[in-house]
């Protein structure tokens, strides 16, 4: 029986899609099969940042339409066996998600999968509303900003009334922090919020503190999750959060930016 | 007190610190609104329909606020009655509020 876990924030923009496919990969190197779901009707972008964008034949709304078996949407990572993608359309209304569709299909995935990690849209309409309903647990990816932290304050809330969990008065969806872009010398500075304040703020568990790095965009432009990266602070960093996922204790470290070894900072000068 | 600590000038809150300041209240005042939609407006339709078999109120004259403090959180109950009638017949008493304003 999979986890269904639920990659939110309400805000866009704050590393959602990145974090899915981080995770997602990261879950996968870890032996645990695993898919990836878009919910962004319209909007289809995790197809891109899992760099399988020309393999997409058909999509979850054929699949909630009946027009296309689930295992002929699906499409396998090219470097990870256990690791799966289902794509959202791109040309279709976000109306085209139902309840019972989504229902259908989760449950499906379920059975053949150890982890399934639901790609919310920004907002909190009916995208946001179905990627969360039928989670076990939530990744809500924050930035240290005002917008976003409050934004993450308002999705915790629907987390915990507005879910199958909450309306069954069945155990809690399991909430975790995952603060992105994170910038310790801006934090030195006094220029950005400190992981204690949104900590404070929030009062979730911390999931990992992902560096500001361009690392990232690097990555996206690939279209290789970063967390295969495995050198790069962010890359580490996811890598932590997967092993926090699986339920292991890790201490927290705030990764900086990238630090140059002795030798790469000579070359650098010289040049 | 270090040596030449008073040639540095006076310390101000950093954006951060006003940042987390500005969140704590904002986010105080929004999951106070968080609960009760549920019932509020029920509660409200109720005691709106329980007062007016007493007295005649207008629908949008009854008021409920919920306050949640750290200790103790209050109900705000607020009926506006109508004027009494002119002089020469029984003035009918004059309520502001069913329970005392929370100040």
């Amino acid at each position: 029986m999979a986890k269904i876990i639920v990659i939110t924030s309400g805000k866009g923009g704050v590393g959602k899609t990145t974090t899915t496919a981080a995770l997602g990969a990261g879950l996968a190197m870890r032996g645990k099969k695993t898919v990836v779901i878009d919910f962004d009707v319209g909007l289809r972008n995790l197809d891109m940042i899992m760099g399988c964008e020309r393999r997409v034949v058909f999509d979850f709304i054929n699949v909630i339409q009946g027009d296309a078996r689930l295992s002929q949407a699906l499409i396998k990572n090219r470097r990870l066996e256990n690791l799966s993608i289902l794509p959202t359309s791109q040309t279709r209304d976000k109306d085209a998600l139902t309840h019972q569709g989504v229902e259908k299909v989760l449950d499906e995935l379920r059975n053949d999968f150890d982890y399934v990690i639901c790609d919310s849209p920004a907002g909190i309409e009916r995208g946001a509303h179905l990627a969360m309903y039928y989670a076990d647990e939530a990744v809500v990816v924050t930035n240290p900003e005002v917008s976003s932290v409050r934004d993450s304050d308002r999705v915790l809330g629907l987390l915990s009334s507005k879910t199958r969990r909450a309306e069954k008065g069945e155990e809690a969806v399991k909430a975790h922090l995952l603060l992105t872009r994170y910038d310790p010398a801006r934090v030195a500075k006094g220029d950005m919020m400190k992981v204690e304040d949104v900590l404070e703020i929030l009062s979730i568990p911390l999931l990992g503190i992902i560096p500001e790095s361009p690392t990232v965009l690097k990555a996206s432009n690939l279209g290789s999750p970063v967390v295969f990266d495995e050198q790069s602070n962010a890359g580490r960093a996811y890598a932590d959060a997967v092993s926090r996922l699986m339920g292991e204790q890790i201490e927290m470290r705030a990764l900086g930016p990238e630090r140059r070894g002795l030798f790469q900072r000579l070359r650098w000068r010289t040049a | 007190m270090t040596l030449f600590g008073f040639l540095r000038r006076p310390k101000t809150a950093s954006s951060a610190e006003t940042a987390k300041e500005r969140l704590q209240i904002l986010l105080a005042h929004e999951r106070q609104d968080r609960f009760g939609p549920e019932y509020l407006p029920l509660l409200q339709k109720d005691i709106l329909a329980a007062v007016k078999k007493y007295v005649q109120v207008a629908n949008d004259k009854v008021q409920i606020k919920l306050q949640r403090g750290a200790e103790v959180s209050t109900l705000e109950i607020d009926i506006e009655l109508a004027a009494p009638p002119p002089v020469g017949l029984a003035p009918l008493p004059r309520h502001r509020s069913l329970l005392p304003r929370a100040t």
